[in-house]
């Protein structure tokens, strides 16, 4: 489902990519810096883009610095292609660049993502641009940005793990489900964005070049290429990520984060692959689920 | 049956037609033009130039008239467009007591040198709805003053300073260059040049709201307008071909500043302190506003308590934003369904966990 480079459709009255090469430079010269020193949040000058801040304005220059005219996009948001912010940036990155974008994650040479790591493996060459909300992970725990900042130039980290802990004795387990703290390369804590934890080991080693950005709180952050990325936990409480009770209903997959589609209102219910690239591959290989409404399988295969 | 499926990008592409037609109305009734706009809804423009830090009355006409009067969104419209302008240069500091002023109040002393000048001003209208303005019909004319014999009307604070009593208004040690917040992040401990351009910048709603919470207590300041002006000033510049200052034309703002209680230690003796505000074009609530804030926030260098929410420099300067504010809001009308799946999950597992700790309670009590 590769579209090609379509020049005819580029606006004209813009630099490549939109923002202007001095911003560019800027924001390259941030990932850089955040490359070098994993997971620590590097300020910069985020400018004012036309989409709304919280809508992806950080994946957005992040994306508009790294593109070149010989790359393929691909824009996920909730691990699907075709929700309506996913969209969205995939039409202005097209109207301001006029590079080719793609649905399928092996044909992509950037992906940017709202809340998914595709299920499909990432290789190297390749890079995952995050959209990120609020970059601090210790936010809730310290409003202050001046005292979280020390906090992380001490790696002063206790009251993160307390918090954990204390989720344990009131729980009885930690009720964190996405936006799960890591440790990057031993050193610095990081938000991985809103991804399900169910993704948190794909962060761990990964081929692929991961960079992180907040526009409206102004930070760039990075994640190297083979970097342990180590979810935290307590030795008698392991990290664990969800499973479900079923497969997909679509392509049968037992290993792929699902979606609960509600089928009618008598209680009716389905899971279906939240990647719909992945799930659109396995189909086409020749797996198939049960369970799913025949309407839905049709609209699915049929697609708009 | 319910199922959300595909097709994003022509839902999104007939919303947009749709907003289109809305923005027009009802297609009987004359249009709106941009000239109509700037001319007849002047402090709309105004605040989204002053929100939106650029002078440009045109855009910003028709940035409400895109915006369907919508002023964050006419703001977040000009911002959007500013970002995109080149920067050849920087102009001089503006001299507000060289404004040609039209308007000039002051409370704390009953007569300045240059007179009150009341202008034209809502205050001390009777807000009854005007029925007449329901009819089209041109206004009687205002009548017009004698032109004022000096063009330069200084500041009431400088005027009657001589005492040093007010402090006294300097730059940073070493002047240095302002900061720039639509270049750089702000940072913190954040320098009073700083607070102000990210206050000048900020929601109106939220000043008002911040500068009157120190009215009734929270952060007290207790403030006395000492003037506030509203006029045109000029700006100059100095190109680097020419090495002189050049006027490259006027801008309207509305300054205020207001003499806030005194402090004194033992090195200084006792003095009013200031609060500052400024916006572009005439926007007195939001300059005096903006002027309990500033002064509110500079409690701790002078030693105050810092406990009240307008004292708090991180938290105003973080949430003052309406650009900001409005994306982070609204975003959560994104699709959120793979959190709330993972949140899903753990509660059904935390509720089967509860059920299960409750019948073994329940068997433990029946035997």
């Amino acid at each position: 489902m590769t579209a090609g480079p379509s020049n005819a459709t580029v606006d004209e009255g813009y630099n490549f990519a939109f923002l202007d090469e001095q911003t560019k430079r800027m924001l390259r010269r941030a990932i850089l810096k955040a490359v070098a020193i994993p997971g620590h949040q590097i300020p910069f000058g985020s400018r004012e883009m036309p989409l709304s801040y919280g809508w992806g304005t950080g994946g957005i220059q992040i994306t508009a610095a790294v593109i070149g005219p010989a790359d393929t996009l691909k824009v996920i948001d909730q691990g699907a292609d075709d929700t309506t912010n996913a969209v969205s940036i995939r039409s202005f990155f097209r109207r301001m660049t006029g590079v080719a974008t793609t649905e399928r994650t092996p044909d992509a040479t950037i992906v940017q993502t709202r809340h998914r790591i595709p299920e499909t493996k990432l290789v190297e060459g390749q890079i995952l641009v995050y959209q990120v909300p609020i970059p601090e992970p210790l936010r809730w725990l310290e409003p202050r940005e001046s005292e979280t900042r020390k906090m992380h130039a001490l790696a002063e980290y206790g009251a993160m793990h307390v918090k954990l802990f204390e989720d344990i004795v009131r729980f009885g387990r930690i009720e964190t489900a996405y936006d799960y703290p890591v440790m990057v390369n031993g050193r610095y804590l990081m938000r991985p964005s809103p991804i399900p934890k169910f993704d948190n080991p794909k962060m761990d080693q990964m081929p692929a070049l991961q960079l992180f950005g907040a526009g409206r709180e102004k930070r760039i952050y990075a994640v190297p290429p083979y970097t342990a990325v180590k979810s935290l936990d307590f030795e008698d409480y392991p990290f664990q990520i969800e499973k479900w009770d079923q497969p997909c209903a679509l392509c049968g997959a037992d290993d792929t984060f699902l979606d609960e589609i509600i089928t009618d209102d008598k209680g009716g219910r389905m899971f279906v692959c939240s990647d719909t690239d992945h799930c659109e591959q396995r189909r086409a290989a020749g797996h198939r689920g049960t369970g799913a409404p025949q309407s839905y399988v049709a609209a699915v295969e049929g697609g708009e | 049956m319910y199922v959300a499926v595909k097709g994003g990008e022509r839902a999104i592409a007939n919303a947009h037609a749709w907003l289109a037609e809305s923005r027009r109305g009802d297609p009987a009734i004359p249009e709106l033009s941009v000239a109509q706009i700037r001319e007849q809804q002047k402090l709309a423009v105004d605040r989204v130039m002053t929100e939106g830090s650029l002078y440009d009355p045109d855009l910003a006409a028709l940035a409400l008239k895109q915006a369907c009067g919508d002023q964050v969104e006419a703001i977040f419209l000009l911002r959007a467009y500013r970002t995109t302008l080149p920067r050849f240069g920087a102009t001089l500091p503006i001299d507000t007591s060289a404004m040609t002023v039209r308007r000039r109040v002051s409370a704390v002393f009953k007569d300045i040198p240059g007179g009150q000048i009341l202008g034209s001003t809502f205050d001390y209208t009777h807000r009854l709805l005007d029925f007449a303005l329901m009819a089209e019909g041109e206004p009687a004319p205002a009548p017009v003053a004698a032109p004022a014999e000096e063009a330069r009307v200084p500041g009431v604070i400088d005027v009657l300073n001589r005492e040093n009593i007010i402090e006294v208004e300097r730059p940073a040690s070493g002047d240095p260059a302002p900061p720039d917040l639509t270049r750089e992040p702000l940072r913190f401990p954040a320098p009073r040049a700083m607070r102000l351009q990210n206050l000048a910048r900020g929601d109106e709603g939220f000043v008002l709201a911040m500068g009157y919470a120190t009215q009734r207590g929270y952060g007290r300041t207790h403030p006395f307008a000492g003037e506030i002006r509203h006029g045109t000033v000029a700006v100059e510049m100095v190109p680097p071909e020419l090495g002189f200052a050049v006027d490259i034309g006027d801008i309207e703002l509305t300054e205020c500043q207001m003499v806030n209680q005194f402090a004194g230690s033992k090195s200084e003796p006792p003095q009013f302190t200031r609060g500052y505000g400024v916006s572009f074009g005439h926007g007195e609530r939001k300059a005096m506003g903006m002027a309990l804030v500033d002064r509110a926030l500079r409690a701790e260098e002078l030693g105050e308590a810092t406990d009240a929410p307008p004292n708090d420099i991180e938290f105003v300067l973080y949430h003052s934003d309406n650009v900001e504010a409005q994306g982070f809001v609204q975003h959560l009308k994104l699709p959120h369904y793979v959190d709330f799946q993972s949140e899903l999950n753990v509660v059904r597992a935390m509720r089967r966990d509860a059920e299960a700790a409750r019948q073994a309670a329940l068997k433990e009590a029946a035997e």
